[in-house]
């Protein structure tokens, strides 16, 4: 008997998807390198953008601009990146709340282990094409402020 | 472009979000013992020591009787048109321009179709019964895949009658099994 024959292959499922308005505003200002939320019926400003408020479900359409600069209130250490992640370095998954927000939102951190911890502050690293893509944020990474470096 | 574009025709409107999953496929001994013989221009089935059927590409089982299927059997170059679709619809990636014909073909001295790509025909005159042959690529392309044959070509053969289609024996029709 000969030996098994063996092969790699890709199935690849090439979907666009329809941002609607919403996100769309979202992803669009993104572009221009500015984050935008929602302000829902009690007044929380939830970044990404909801649609809808999660209380009240009405319909929500008033975008708010906040800082590309905010504060780590969780995270995840990375510490053997796979090929689908951002980086081939070790990085951090974290909860971000940026300033002007009150809700966290998901995005990479690229510090190094030691520094991460919660309550640090971080500020968003722009992509250098940005196109309206989540990844026009590259990551976050700790905080300059004037003064320092 | 035209002249009247608005800033909100430049919004986001939609992203491309695709997904890829990575496969390490293993083709299993009695697919593995089909390529071989591929890769040497041969497309064998193998036949059921029960019912007598025979497979290609076989699997090494007959689904029906469920009985291991070791004995070998070399098929012809010819096949008849089980049933075939026209495709209309670009699919990513694939060199293929629409429209083109895949096509259930029955290899003369099998039982059960495969699939495979119809060409140097008229697409509005493809049938049920039609009968067709094997267009090989050079014999230096040859390599571990069906697409050694790059498609099959109608013959100049009369057509099988439905009750017929997968039962031709490998010495083939002409006009009666």
């Amino acid at each position: 008997m000969s030996d098994l024959l063996r092969q790699q292959f890709v199935l690849g499922y090439t979907y666009t998807r329809s941002t609607g308005p919403v996100v769309g505003r979202f992803l669009t200002e993104l572009r221009q390198r500015k984050i935008v939320g929602t302000r829902g019926d009690d007044g929380r400003v939830f970044v990404p953008p909801m649609e809808f408020d999660p209380v009240t479900a009405s319909a929500l359409d008033e975008f708010v601009e906040v800082s590309d600069r905010g504060e780590v209130v969780s995270w995840c250490w990375i510490s053997e990146p796979r090929d689908s992640h951002p980086f081939d370095e070790p990085f951090a998954w974290a909860l971000v709340l940026l300033d002007g927000a009150d809700v966290p939102m998901v995005h990479a951190v690229a510090a190094p282990e030691a520094e991460m911890h919660t309550g640090m502050r971080v500020q968003a690293r722009w992509s250098e094409e940005p196109r309206g893509y989540i990844t026009d944020i590259a990551c976050f990474e700790p905080e300059v402020t004037q003064g320092e470096g | 472009m035209s002249e009247e574009t608005t800033s909100s025709e430049d919004d986001i409107t939609a992203i491309e979000t695709p997904v890829y999953l990575t496969y390490n496929f293993t083709a299993g001994e009695a697919t593995t013992r089909f390529l071989h013989q591929v890769r040497k221009g041969k497309v064998m089935g193998q036949r059921c020591p029960g019912c007598g059927n025979v497979y290609a590409p076989a699997r090494g089982s007959c689904a029906a009787c469920g009985l291991p299927t070791s004995e070998e059997v070399e098929l012809g170059n010819k096949a008849t048109v089980q049933s075939f679709t026209i495709v209309w619809i670009p699919i990513p990636n694939n060199p293929i321009q629409p429209p083109y014909i895949v096509a259930n073909l029955v290899p003369d001295g099998a039982n059960i179709s495969f699939i495979h790509l119809m060409s140097e025909c008229d697409n509005d005159s493809v049938h049920i019964g039609q009968r067709v042959e094997a267009v090989w690529k050079p014999e230096e392309e040859w390599d571990y895949a069906m697409d050694n044959i790059r498609y099959f070509r109608p013959l100049d053969e009369p057509d099988v009658p439905i009750e017929m289609i997968g039962k031709v024996p490998l010495s083939g029709w002409e006009g009666k099994a």
